[in-house]
């Protein structure tokens, strides 16, 4: 039956794009009057715009494992976020040692390396362990149970992390190879975030051809259709899904040893802020869809990064620093008012419904 | 099988309810009623039963029981240096002190983890228990905000080592409450010596403050704000951040902004080392000094900033003020009992915390024929606002009738990189 526009726009469509158009007039509004305010130098806003892209990239890193574990489960692991807790927490007493040892300076590159790889190991050997104790035997239960035993998991494994090592700071010792910036023109370019922003893409890539070019990626793409049918056709569902947990383990391992050198803040809730945050970033990119997790995570990192300063200060709110988690979240919720799926998450959405 | 699960359901729908509702009938108010709390201990031979006649109610503790102390001190999380220092000092008081009146003393603790958020249920956990005749806490002063109202209304004398905030000392103010003393300075001094320091020592005209949201640090960049201004400079941006923000580079751009040649952030850990290494990243901050308060005076810092710690000041009390004993006898008890040189900044406070409490216990106590004692909770109070001249290990002590008790002396210290504690620099 056709009806006319009239009937179809509710009273909620009215409501929800209100919303959405107050937050577009605040934000259009805010940034004009920032930038006619003149306070902030083409220099200070390239270094926001820096610092927010880097930490995009750590967010995108830590979304891949939302995102692929969704895909394919279509589950949210909250314990993710203890599973990027675990590897720099483990890798930063290898640090030290190295540090100790003098092999930090007589060999930055490789000294960075085997943290990372014992980062990325541990961070991969935790997320398989989960999968196999806490997620597996609950497979076929009702979709809430494993939400909450990853909500119970992720108590779990930060209270047995402030057990084994304590709840103080620990921080990983200054490498010199990442001291410093290049200086372009009057820009500065922090070789911290280059490496974050670098390593973010390769990763990137890196998951997204192994999902599109690899004999398990197909697989793993098969599995996220249809579990049953997948088994039937001879792939081996437990493998795929633990292959699916090791590699959103090992890149949360890697984002964590970039997120500590930029943030010397390693302890056993380190992982709480950046986990929300990047679960919002998949969400946002789209969850399930790896390039939407690091297009989210991205535009997420630099909204909250440039955000207060752009649209906040220029309306004269006092201290708008304190706000860039509202910031983040108020844009948020515009790009699902726009985009209910997300930015690249419609043709998933299509091919599950 | 149905109805045995509903049952069992309604069973742990009971036992719940019965855990939630016990504790919370527990701590009634003290204050008004006066409940008779002399449940006759072991006082039947005596001559005359002591009657508990103080406007609060008594603690009496029996010949063989020690005297109960608590702490409420933060002992866990990125600021635990700041709670285990004075909880060293504690311990150093009770075994220097030794017996108070026959009666050994008993030390047991809570968490506060330096927010409000913990202070309220450690609060409210001391609260309950009513052995305890007094709390030495908290570390900080939003742990106070949220434990003092529980611990003043259960009957306690409170004495905090570290609590800052002018609020928790000022007169008619929602968060004095009566009970509470204090060994650490107001912050209206350390406010007023910083800004001292950056004017008249480094010469600047232009500060810019940060804080955390917390009671201390707002206030002690406000106080620092007022105090600079009075002094002819100029504020010229004031920024604030949560406590777990990690990316500080959208507040250090917006006072970068306005050009200061002195940040001040008297804050906690991690924010405080965070802010220091990304303002050496920031535009426009290169050459700025960089300032913070007591808050940030413990190894965790050099730790956290690594090596953009050098050069970074703060103001805290000052040791060298302290009196001969503190070098001569303190510090080495320290070094024996716990194998370091004192951690963070507020152990000799909590040290004179303790001494003060237990020489008010000894001045009010009724000691019955067998030895038990009788302590009257307004009468121990009393003794503590009577405090005059008292001789500490941080000065010469004399409680206000709002409970400030400090004989506050502000230092400047320097950080160096490698180089614990930070060296005094002013004045």
């Amino acid at each position: 039956m056709r009806r006319t526009w009239r009937q179809r726009i509710t009273f909620t469509d009215v409501v929800i794009w209100g919303i959405g158009l107050a937050i577009a007039a605040v934000v259009v509004v805010g940034t004009i009057a920032t930038l006619r305010s003149g306070k902030y130098t083409p220099e200070a806003w390239f270094d926001l715009a820096l610092s927010g892209l880097a930490l995009g990239g750590v967010y995108a890193l830590i979304a891949l494992g939302y995102t692929l574990v969704y895909g394919i489960l279509r589950m949210i692991n909250f314990a993710h976020s203890e599973v990027f807790m675990s590897g720099p927490f483990t890798a930063v007493f290898v640090a030290q040692a190295l540090n100790r040892a003098g092999t930090i300076d007589s060999h930055p590159v490789l000294s960075l390396l085997l943290i990372t790889l014992v980062s990325a190991s541990v961070s991969c050997l935790i997320a398989v362990l989960l999968e196999r104790i806490a997620y597996r035997p609950l497979r076929t239960a009702p979709r809430l149970v494993p939400l909450i035993t990853a909500i119970g998991a992720s108590f779990f494994l930060q209270y047995a992390f402030r057990g084994l090592y304590g709840s103080g700071i620990r921080a990983y010792p200054t490498l010199d190879i990442l001291d410093g910036a290049w200086n372009i023109g009057t820009f500065r370019v922090f070789r911290t975030d280059v490496v974050i922003i670098v390593s973010a893409m390769v990763m990137m890539l890196v998951l997204y051809a192994i999902v599109q070019r690899t004999k398990i990626g197909k697989a793993m793409r098969a599995v996220s259709e249809d579990k049953e049918v997948a088994s039937l056709m001879g792939i081996d569902v437990d493998r795929v899904i633990v292959v699916t947990f090791a590699l959103g383990g090992f890149s949360a391992g890697v984002a964590g040893v970039l997120y500590a050198l930029a943030f010397p803040v390693v302890n056993f809730y380190m992982g709480f802020i950046p986990g929300l945050k990047a679960f919002t970033a998949a969400v946002l990119g789209g969850i399930g869809n790896v390039p939407g997790a690091f297009l989210g995570a991205m535009i997420l990192g630099v909204v909250e990064s440039i955000g207060p300063n752009l649209f906040l200060d220029g309306l004269g709110v006092p201290a708008p620093n304190q706000l860039k988690d509202l910031v983040a979240f108020v844009i948020l919720v515009f790009i699902l008012i726009i985009r209910p799926t997300g930015i690249l998450g419609e043709r998933l959405a299509q091919a599950k419904a | 099988m149905k109805r045995l699960s509903s049952v069992l359901g309604l069973l742990v729908i009971l036992s719940i309810l019965l855990v939630a509702c016990g504790p919370a009938e527990t701590p009634t108010p003290v204050e008004t009623e006066a409940p008779p709390e002399t449940v006759a201990p072991v006082e039947t031979e005596a001559p005359v039963a002591f009657e508990c006649t103080d406007a609060i109610g008594c603690v009496d503790v029996a010949p063989d029981e020690p005297i109960h102390i608590a702490y409420l001190l933060v002992i866990s999380g990125p600021n635990e240096t700041l709670g285990i220092d004075s909880r060293n000092g504690i311990e150093i008081a009770i075994a220097d002190h030794g017996p108070v009146l026959g009666h050994e003393v008993s030390l047991t603790g809570e968490d506060g983890g330096c927010s409000a958020e913990g202070g309220q249920p450690a609060g409210a956990r001391l609260a309950a228990d009513p052995t305890i005749v007094g709390v030495i806490g908290t570390s900080c002063s939003s742990e106070a905000r949220a434990a003092v109202p529980l611990l003043s209304l259960a009957g306690f004398t409170v004495i905090s080592p570290s609590n800052t905030a002018p609020d928790l000392t000022l007169p008619g103010n929602e968060n004095q409450w009566p009970g509470y003393f204090r060994t650490a300075h107001s912050d209206l001094f350390q406010g007023a010596a910083a800004a001292d320091f950056a004017y008249n020592f480094l010469g600047v005209r232009t500060i810019a403050t940060i804080h955390d949201g917390s009671l201390y640090a707002e206030k002690l960049a406000e106080v620092f704000r007022g105090a600079f201004e009075d002094l002819g400079g100029a504020v010229s941006g004031q920024g604030a951040v949560s406590p777990d923000q990690t990316d500080m580079s959208g507040v250090l751009a917006d006072i970068a902004a306005g050009g200061p040649e002195l940040i001040y952030y008297p804050i906690f850990m991690p924010a405080g080392a965070l802010i220091t290494i990304q303002a050496h990243e920031t535009t426009g901050l290169e050459e700025t000094y960089l300032m913070g308060a007591d808050g940030l005076f413990s190894p965790d810092v050099m730790e956290g900033a690594g090596e953009d710690v050098e050069g970074f000041y703060v103001s805290s009390p000052d040791l060298t003020a302290f009196g001969d004993a503190y070098a001569a006898s303190f510090v080495p008890a320290y070094v024996e009992m716990f194998g370091t040189e004192p951690i963070s900044i507020f152990h000799a406070h909590g040290y004179d915390a303790v001494m003060l409490l237990l020489a008010a216990i000894e001045e009010v106590a009724v000691v019955d024929a067998d030895g038990t004692l009788h302590i009257g909770r307004q009468a121990l109070r009393d003794a503590m606002y009577a405090v005059e001249n008292y001789e500490g290990l941080t000065g010469n002590l004399t409680c206000s009738d709002t409970g400030d008790c400090a004989d506050p002396v502000i230092a400047v210290y320097q950080y160096h990189v490698g180089v614990y504690p930070p060296e005094r620099i002013w004045p």
